[in-house]
C-alpha cells in the first residue's frame, strides 16, 4: 500500500442495503474514518461478522471478510487472530449477534484478551427479522412476538464486557459520527480485545429507542474519570443507570497480555519451530 | 480360544482405581518391546473413580487386526470384574484372581488364586495389588522379565526411587507367589523377534501424530469423551512445531475457530465426537457453502444424546454425511485401524485443502484407546498437499468457476485479492446473489467439484478375487473391517467361500466400485456397530444393491466368532 488511503477509499463499492435514518450508516462512517486516519492496509484487515442487519457491514468494506454464522463471529475472529497475528481483525454485528445467540462467546473474548477490536451496533432490536424484542430491548416494549410488552429484562452490555475482562471498553451514539470514529480508531490502536458498542437506532422496526430517545440518555464520561481503574468504570456505569443515562466515551483501558502474546511465548517454551523434526515426537511412541 | 501358538489374550478387569489401566499398558509394551505385535483393547467407566474397568492385551507374532474373541487369561483383582466375567470362562482359560473372594471354578477353568490383597498390605502399599497380579500373571505366562522390568523401571523411576522400589518389590511378591503355584494350564507367550522397528501408540494419539505430519498449524477442542487425548497429545507437541491451539469454550467456538484459520490461510482441524459433531452442523454447513478446508475428527461413541460416552458404536455415519440443513455433504473418511489413524489423517487434511470442502474422519472409541504396534512412521515419505492459491494473475474472484469446479483461494495479506468468505449464496466474486439460475450454478459447483475425489483417492480394499464367485461378500467399515478379516481367513479354512469389501472413503460413495465387488457374490452382508445399519441404509440409496445388514449395538465392537456365524447363517 503506497498511496494515501481516504475515508472513501475503505468503501468496497457496495452500497449498504440498510433503511434509510439506520444508525449503522454513522457506524460505517465511523469505520471508514477509523480506518484513514489510521492508514490501515486494507488487504491486513481481515472484518468479521454473524448475521443481523449490521452484520452486513463487511460487504461494504474494502478488506479481507468473512460474513459467517449469528453469533459466531467472535469465536471465527479468534481462530483467524490466532492463527494470523500480523493481521488487523474487526468484528463487527448487532445486539441479538452478540449477546443473545452469540452470547456464549462474550466472556471467552474478554477473558482471553484476544487482539481484535468488536464493533457492536446495539439498537435494541431484531431488525433484519422485522422487529422482535432483543436482549437489549426495555421491557416495556411492545415489539413483533411482545404485543403486551416484554417479559424478560434488558442486559447491560457495558458491564458484562467489563467483567469478562475486555481490555478497551468505549460507548458512543451512532449520531456522533466523530466520537464513534474516535472509539474506534483507539480499539483499533490497542492491543488487546476492545470493545465499543454503539447506540444504533432502527428507524423501522425500534419506534420506542429512536435517535432522539438515545439522544436523550447520553451524557458525556467526565473528563476526571480514571479509564484505567475497573472498579471506577463499573461505578459509573451504574451511577448513569440510577440516572437513566448511558455513559459515552472511552470508559476502560488497561493493557494485559494477548491471548496470542501468550500463545507465542508458550510456543517459544516448547523450543517451537516450523522445522522441528517429527521423528523426535515419534520417537517418543517406541514401547 | 485363541490359537497361542501364534498369539495371546490377556484381561484383566478390576475397579477403575485399582491400575488395571497402568498393569495392561506394562504388559503390553514389554511384549511390543520383544517384539510382539500388540492390540489392546480397553472399557472403563463414564464415573471418574470407581466402576469396572478392562483392559485387553492381544499379543502375538503376525500382525493383529482385532481385540480378538475372547481371552486366554483372565485376571479378576476383585468379585466384581469376576461376575462380569463369569460367562467368558471357557474350559482352558487361565484364571488368576485375588483370594479375598473365593468364585466357583467352571469346569475346565484352570485357577490361581493369588492373595494380592494380602500380599500388598503385608508390603505396607495397598495400592500396589495391581503389581503383584502383574508379577504373577508374568511368572505363570512368560512375558519376557527383561523388558517387563526396564518397562517398569523407566514409569516409576521418573517418580522417584522410593515408588520404584515399593512397585518393583510388589511386583517381586507377585512372581514369587506364582512360583509357589502349580501351572495346570499349557498357555505360554510366544517368543517375539526382537529387531522390529515399531512404535505402540493409540488411536487418538496416532490422530495427533497424523496432524503433526500433515502439517497442522492450528486446533481448537472443546472436551469430550472419547476425543480429548487427541488435543491432550496436540497440546504436548503441536507448539514444538510452531503451531497453536486452544480449548474453546463449546464446539461450536471451536469449529468457528478453525474456519477463521483456515481462512487465514493455516491447516485447521479439530476433534470432537458424536455431541460435538451434532454442534458443528450449522458452522460445517457454512464450510460447505463458504468452501473453506476444514478437518473434523469424530471419535464416535455410544448414542444418541449423551448416549453411552465410553462405550464403542459405529452410528454417526449419516450425520457425519448429511448432518446440516440446505444441500451439503462432508467427505468422509472411516479409518480401520491405528496405522489409518496416522496416514488418513494426513489424507483428511490434503483432501480438505485439495477440495475447499469439510472432511470428517471417523473414529471409534474402541480405537481412540487402543495402543497398536505400527511400523515407525517417516514423515519425509508421506505426501503434504498445499491448496490451490492465486497465482496473481487477472482479477481475483474468490468463488471463480473453473474447470474443476475448486477456485483458488488467497490468504488475507495477498495484495489484490481481497474478498468474502459467505455462507450466503454468491456470485463467483462472493458478493449475495439469490436468483433462481445462480443458485443452481453454485450449487452444483459445490457438489461437482467432489466428483473427483474417488478418481484420485480409493482408500477400498478387496479381500478376494473379484472374478471369482462367493456365497458371501461381506462389507465393512471402521474396526470392524478388523474383525472381518480375521473371520474371513476362518471361515475360508472351513471351506466356506467369502470375501471381503473394505471401504474407507465413505463419501463420495464409490458407487460402482459396490457393485462390482458385489457381482459375483450370492449374498451381500453388511455388517457394523449401530442399530440402525447406516450403511446398509446408505447402499440401498446409493447402489442397486440390496444388502443383508446384521448390526449390534451393545457398547463393544464385533468378534471374529460373531461374523463366522453370522455367515454361517446365511449360507
Amino acid at each position: 500500500m503506497s498511496e494515501i488511503m481516504k475515508a472513501k477509499d475503505y468503501q468496497s463499492g457496495i452500497h449498504p442495503v440498510w433503511c434509510a435514518g439506520c444508525g449503522n450508516y454513522g457506524a460505517l462512517a465511523a469505520v471508514y474514518r477509523a480506518l484513514a486516519e489510521l492508514q490501515i492496509d486494507p488487504a491486513h484487515l481481515v472484518n468479521i461478522s454473524g448475521i443481523g442487519c449490521s452484520s452486513r457491514m463487511p460487504y461494504f468494506l474494502k478488506a479481507f471478510k468473512m460474513h459467517t454464522l449469528h453469533g459466531r463471529a467472535g469465536p471465527v475472529a479468534t481462530g483467524l487472530q490466532l492463527a494470523r497475528p500480523d493481521l488487523k481483525v474487526l468484528v463487527t454485528g448487532g445486539d441479538g449477534d452478540g449477546f443473545s445467540i452469540g452470547g456464549g462467546h462474550m466472556p471467552h473474548l474478554g477473558r482471553t484478551n484476544v487482539n481484535l477490536t468488536y464493533v457492536l451496533m446495539d439498537n435494541h432490536i431484531y431488525g433484519l427479522t422485522k422487529g422482535q424484542a432483543s436482549p437489549t430491548s426495555r421491557r416495556e416494549m411492545k415489539a413483533y412476538t411482545t404485543p403486551y410488552g416484554g417479559i424478560e429484562a434488558p442486559m447491560w452490555p457495558l458491564l458484562y464486557m467489563l467483567t469478562y475482562g475486555a481490555t478497551y471498553v468505549g460507548q458512543a451514539f451512532a449520531g456522533n459520527a466523530k466520537m464513534c470514529a474516535e472509539l474506534i480508531k483507539g480499539g483499533l490502536e490497542h492491543k488487546g480485545m476492545a470493545y465499543i458498542h454503539i447506540l444504533s437506532q432502527c428507524p423501522s422496526f425500534n419506534k420506542m429507542d429512536t435517535a432522539d430517545y438515545f439522544k436523550s440518555i447520553i451524557k458525556d464520561i467526565p473528563e476526571k474519570h480514571d479509564i484505567t481503574d475497573l472498579r471506577k468504570a463499573m461505578r459509573l456505569v451504574y451511577k448513569f443507570r440510577e440516572q437513566e443515562k448511558e455513559p459515552v466515551g472511552l470508559l476502560y483501558k488497561t493493557q494485559r497480555p494477548t491471548l496470542d502474546d501468550i500463545m507465542a511465548d508458550l510456543v517459544k517454551q516448547a523450543g517451537g519451530s516450523k522445522d522441528y523434526d517429527i521423528r523426535k515426537i515419534i520417537d517418543l511412541s517406541r514401547p | 480360544m485363541t490359537d497361542c501358538t501364534h498369539d495371546m489374550i490377556f484381561r484383566i478387569a478390576g475397579d477403575g482405581g485399582e491400575g488395571i489401566i497402568s498393569c495392561g499398558d506394562f504388559i503390553a509394551a514389554a511384549c511390543a518391546r520383544s517384539g510382539l505385535e500388540i492390540y489392546t483393547f480397553k472399557t472403563f467407566p463414564a464415573e471418574v473413580r470407581g466402576g469396572y474397568a478392562m483392559y485387553q492385551v492381544r499379543a502375538g507374532m503376525k500382525a493383529l487386526h482385532n481385540q480378538g474373541d475372547t481371552f486366554d487369561i483372565f485376571c479378576a483383582l476383585n468379585k466384581e470384574a469376576y461376575e462380569i466375567n463369569i460367562s467368558h470362562l471357557l474350559p482352558g482359560t487361565a484364571f488368576v484372581y485375588d483370594d479375598s473372594f473365593s468364585p466357583d471354578i467352571p469346569d475346565g477353568v484352570l485357577a490361581y488364586p493369588i492373595p494380592m490383597t494380602t500380599a500388598s498390605k503385608n508390603l505396607g502399599f495397598k495400592k500396589a495389588k495391581n503389581m503383584v497380579a502383574l508379577g504373577a500373571i508374568s511368572e505363570l505366562f512368560n512375558i519376557p522379565a527383561k523388558p517387563l522390568k526396564d518397562v517398569l523401571s523407566d514409569k516409576f523411576r521418573t517418580k522417584g526411587e522410593e515408588v520404584l522400589h515399593s512397585n518393583l518389590a510388589a511386583f517381586d511378591k507377585g512372581v514369587e507367589l506364582a512360583t509357589c503355584m502349580e501351572k495346570v494350564d499349557k498357555l505360554q507367550l510366544p517368543k517375539g523377534t526382537e529387531s522390529k522397528d515399531v512404535i505402540m501408540i493409540s488411536g487418538n494419539e496416532a490422530i495427533g501424530l497424523g496432524a503433526l505430519i500433515g502439517g497442522l498449524n492450528f486446533f481448537s477442542a472443546y472436551p469430550i469423551t472419547p476425543a480429548s487425548e487427541i488435543a491432550k497429545y496436540l497440546a504436548m507437541h503441536l507448539p514444538k512445531t510452531g503451531g497453536s491451539l486452544i480449548q474453546a469454550e463449546d464446539e461450536i467456538a471451536s469449529i468457528s475457530q478453525v474456519i477463521g484459520a483456515s481462512f487465514a490461510g493455516k491447516k485447521a482441524m479439530t476433534a470432537t465426537s458424536g455431541p460435538g459433531i451434532a454442534l458443528m452442523s450449522e458452522m460445517l454447513g457454512f464450510a460447505f457453502m463458504s468452501e473453506t478446508p476444514t478437518v473434523v475428527v469424530d471419535v464416535q461413541r455410544g448414542g444418541p444424546s449423551t448416549g453411552l460416552p465410553t462405550k464403542h458404536e459405529q452410528s454417526d455415519l449419516l450425520a457425519a454425511i448429511y448432518g446440516s440443513h440446505g444441500d451439503t455433504v462432508r467427505i468422509v473418511l472411516s479409518v480401520e485401524n491405528v496405522a489409518d489413524c496416522i496416514s488418513m489423517t494426513v489424507d483428511a487434511m490434503n483432501i480438505a485443502e485439495s477440495y475447499q470442502s469439510p472432511v470428517i474422519l471417523l473414529s471409534e472409541s474402541s480405537l481412540a484407546f487402543s495402543s497398536q504396534t505400527i511400523p515407525t512412521p517417516d514423515p519425509n515419505t508421506i505426501e503434504v498437499v498445499q491448496r490451490k492459491r492465486w497465482d496473481g494473475e487477472g482479477e481475483y474472484q474468490r468463488y471463480e468457476m473453473t474447470a474443476d469446479f475448486i477456485s483458488p483461494m488467497a490468504d488475507p495479506g495477498t495484495p489484490c485479492a481481497l474478498h468474502i468468505a459467505t455462507g450466503l449464496e454468491h456470485k463467483a466474486d462472493g458478493r449475495p446473489a439469490f436468483t433462481q439460475d445462480n443458485h443452481e450454478v453454485m450449487s452444483n459447483k459445490r457438489f461437482d467439484k467432489l466428483k473427483s475425489l474417488p478418481d484420485h483417492y480409493h482408500p477400498v480394499e478387496i479381500d478376494g478375487d473379484l472374478k471369482t464367485k462367493a456365497d458371501i461378500g461381506i462389507i465393512a467399515w471402521g474396526s470392524t473391517i478388523g474383525v472381518v478379516r480375521e473371520a474371513i481367513v476362518r471361515l475360508r479354512e472351513e471351506g466356506i467361500s467369502v470375501k471381503g469389501f473394505y471401504p474407507k472413503l465413505l463419501w463420495p460413495m464409490q458407487v460402482d466400485q459396490f457393485e462390482t465387488f458385489a457381482k459375483r457374490c450370492n449374498t451381500i452382508l453388511v455388517v457394523e456397530v449401530n442399530h440402525q445399519g447406516q450403511l446398509a441404509h446408505l447402499i440401498r440409496a446409493e447402489t442397486s444393491l440390496n444388502p443383508v445388514s446384521h448390526t449390534i449395538c451393545g457398547g463393544m465392537p464385533f468378534t471374529p466368532a460373531n461374523i463366522e456365524a453370522t455367515v454361517r447363517e446365511l449360507l
